[in-house]
């Protein structure tokens, strides 16, 4: 607590100031305890756990379809990305094939999702970083018009539970491909407005740039995956390095940072932003009428016994899920590897020696989402 | 002891009580309507509405907003400094009431002409900072203190430059007298003398009023409303009255030293009602900047901050009066030195936009785009 330095006539002490639960900075439930000398942060203390519901435990007493909804409260910002790494796994316990349409589908929600994420993201940090609401608006205008494409193919705004082990639920809206088409078109817009409101701000690349930096090495040592990992250099995207679904059939970029602080993550977001709408225009293309569920599906269905762990690029980095089955019609056990987990332990590294207010930004960075960080 | 007031003589007392009363009664009105703007404003810039609900427009979303915070209860933490706590918004409140008594609406329209104008309002104007102190500090809450300290260090970095400013600007006008100083630019606004005057006194300002991008000791997303955090009811609204109160008195001030005030550009031949309309078209330019800046900018940092002070604005407002002195000493006439000084001025503005351009554009890479076969590896 107490530092002293040799030829300082008092002795100081250094103040502890709690941040969170309840912050508008924290981005939900997270709490910090930072200990400061002034301005600078020379020790934080996270606690996490705020938000911890058994959600794995709970999709263990829930069938294989039950389970599905556990993965949309767990991740709450990119479900559909979540919802993937579940069924998936399922369909590889249960060796079922999935339609190719289904296929497509799946990719498309999961490229709009990341998109929604990322805006979510872009709107939350810019308020972190002490813009008066501006940039949330208008990142949130664009969410919008996301999550009203998948109320309309879901009929719900958050908890789709849309994704079945074999394919979909049910067949896309009629109007899927205008619909997209709208979409696309005013996330396009959203994503120049965000770019030209921000990225070339001198405040902003003032307050972002240098800071939190963190080297490819530690943010492997630390297990970041997504884009706090890519914004340090390291080229590691699931959809390129082991794709799945119809990634390989597409072409997109992988933007990675060279510097590995704030401003390279924000960078590395808005740039993934843009080849997301490039996935979607060259999957509309390919999308077939067609079946979107195996021919034959058991009425219940039932997995042979053994174990998988499957893992999938979502917003935040690697989804993974690692299910155990008995046999049955539940996972005997379910692990959900976390991204937000493992990028939020990277936080303290990053955060001491900065200032408060770069603690704030930093956090805002890596862009937890605190249902999936406890689960 | 009598006075003039409205053309009849009245006692001393009756006279200021009555002033007194009008001030703070407009200020009340003012206030509101600023709120009001600001949040239309906002809402405009933010593809929104803004207070629909309310009365016409939403024009009475102030007065509702008042009623509420007059019914909220008062209350203070356990632990709190009793006094401090509660002393601390009239610490506020009172100096930023003060400074209006000098501020020039129209000609002779204004509560006193003093000689010692600018100097007193700048002197007026840095006493609010105690208070703000003694609520964070009375507060018993560590954001509070925070908050406080780093409206101190900002209070005293930001002073400077304004004072520098000023300054510059005394200099050019030759009094200090701010009714004389507006007559001075009946021709002519300052603003195109002094340019770079004007920007450190429109930043400086920005500072002064904890306006965003230097809202630093009230950062709602770091320190969660700094030393008012505390605060509700009806305290919590003196500290809010003053802060617009202070916007719209340095509106007035920033309209009347730099953009001629109610001369500029026709002089005094126009009746009172004119001139006050002029006055106030220019304070609200001036606001809806500041509204603007805050829709748009984000938060500096505080060590940003200070050095932008320390190291660029103090050192160019230093700059600026040293070359307005060695112009001015020659008495040459009015057209030379005005050009002299509207030139070198504008070159020191974009110095400074220079510099700040330079701190942040270091060369930068963008991020690689990495194609399949380089990412599969």
């Amino acid at each position: 607590m107490t530092t002293t330095t040799p030829g300082q006539e008092f002795e100081t002490q250094d103040l502890m100031i709690n941040m969170g639960p309840q912050h508008p900075a924290t981005h939900g439930v997270f709490r910090m305890v930072l200990q400061v000398d002034g301005e600078i942060v020379r020790d934080l203390i996270p606690h996490i756990g705020y938000m911890h519901r058994g959600a794995e435990k709970l999709a263990e007493t829930m069938d294989f379809r039950q389970g599905i909804g556990y993965m949309d409260r767990t991740e709450y910002l990119a479900q559909f990305n979540a919802e993937l790494s579940y069924v998936m796994a399922v369909e590889k316990l249960a060796g079922l094939e999935v339609p190719e349409r289904a296929q497509w589908i799946r990719m498309i929600l999961c490229e709009l999702n990341r998109l929604s994420s990322h805006f979510m993201f872009t709107g939350a940090f810019g308020t972190d970083i002490g813009v008066f609401g501006t940039a949330f608006v208008y990142s949130f205008r664009e969410r919008e018009t996301i999550l009203d494409l998948f109320e309309e193919i879901t009929g719900d705004r958050l908890m789709y539970a849309y994704f079945r082990p074999g394919g979909l639920a049910w067949e896309v809206t009629d109007n899927f491909e205008r619909r997209v088409g709208e979409v696309l078109k005013s996330a396009r817009q959203g994503i120049k407005d965000m770019d030209g409101l921000l990225t070339e701000n001198e405040i902003f690349r003032a307050r972002t740039q240098n800071i939190g930096i963190i080297s490819a090495a530690d943010a492997i040592d630390w297990g970041c995956t997504g884009p706090v990992l890519r914004a340090s250099g390291v080229p590691l995207d699931l959809r390129k390095t082991e794709p799945y679904l119809r990634y390989a059939e597409v072409d997109f970029d992988v933007p990675v940072g060279q510097v590995g602080d704030t401003y390279d993550r924000w960078l590395v977001r808005i740039e993934e932003m843009r080849q997301s709408v490039r996935i979607i225009e060259q999957c509309m293309a390919k999308l077939q009428p067609g079946p979107i569920m195996p021919e034959r599906m058991p009425r219940m269905l039932r997995t042979p016994p053994g174990e998988v762990y499957l893992r999938t690029e979502a917003p935040r980095g690697e989804f993974g899920v690692y299910m155990v089955s008995k046999g049955g019609n539940r996972p005997h056990r379910l692990k959900v590897r976390s991204s937000c987990f493992a990028n939020l332990q990277a936080l303290k590294d990053m955060a001491i020696g900065s200032y408060v207010a770069d603690a704030v930004a930093i956090l805002g960075s890596l862009d937890i989402v605190l249902c999936e960080v406890d689960r | 002891m009598n006075a003039e007031l409205f053309g009849s003589q009245v006692n001393v007392w009756v006279d200021a009580l009555v002033r007194v009363l009008i001030i703070v009664g407009m200020m009340t009105v003012v206030v509101m309507g600023l709120i009001w703007f600001e949040r239309k404003i906002i809402g405009r810039f933010q593809m929104r509405l803004g207070p629909t609900r309310t009365g016409p427009f939403g024009l009475l979303q102030s007065v509702a907003d008042g009623l509420k915070l007059v019914a909220k209860e008062d209350v203070r933490p356990k632990n709190a400094d009793p006094w401090v706590f509660e002393l601390a918004p009239y610490f506020v409140f009172v100096p930023t009431f003060l400074m209006f008594v000098a501020v020039p609406f129209a000609f002779g329209f204004q509560v006193r002409v003093l000689e010692l104008g600018l100097f007193y309002v700048l002197a007026v104007s840095s006493v609010s900072i105690v208070g703000w102190v003694m609520a964070g500090w009375g507060s018993d809450n560590r954001y509070a203190m925070l908050g406080a300290l780093r409206a101190a260090a900002q209070a005293i970095s930001y002073e400077l430059p304004l004072v520098m400013a000023m300054i510059a600007v005394a200099m050019v006008a030759g009094t200090l007298n701010l009714q004389e100083i507006v007559l001075g630019q009946s021709r002519l606004p300052n603003i195109v003398l002094q340019p770079l005057p004007a920007f450190i006194f429109f930043t400086a300002t920005l500072a002064e009023l904890n306006r965003t991008p230097f809202d630093i000791p009230v950062g709602e997303s770091e320190v969660v409303g700094g030393p008012f955090v505390e605060y509700s009811g009806i305290r919590w609204s003196m500290f809010f009255l003053a802060e617009y109160a202070a916007m719209f008195i340095l509106a007035l001030l920033g309209s009347a030293i730099f953009l001629g005030g109610w001369a500029w550009p026709m002089g005094e031949q126009w009746g009172a009602s004119w001139q006050l309309l002029l006055t106030t078209v220019k304070a609200g330019a001036f606001i809806f900047l500041i509204f603007w800046v805050r829709s748009t900018l984000p938060r500096m940092r505080v060590d940003q901050l200070m050095g932008f002070s320390w190291k660029v604005l103090l050192p160019f407002g230093f700059a600026q009066i040293m070359v307005n002195g060695f112009i001015l000493v020659n008495g040459w006439p009015a057209v030379t030195s005005g050009v002299l000084l509207g030139t070198t001025s504008l070159a020191g503005l974009f110095a400074v936009g220079w510099i700040v351009q330079r701190s942040v554009s270091r060369p930068r890479p963008r991020p690689v785009m990495m194609a399949r076969s380089e990412a599969a590896q």
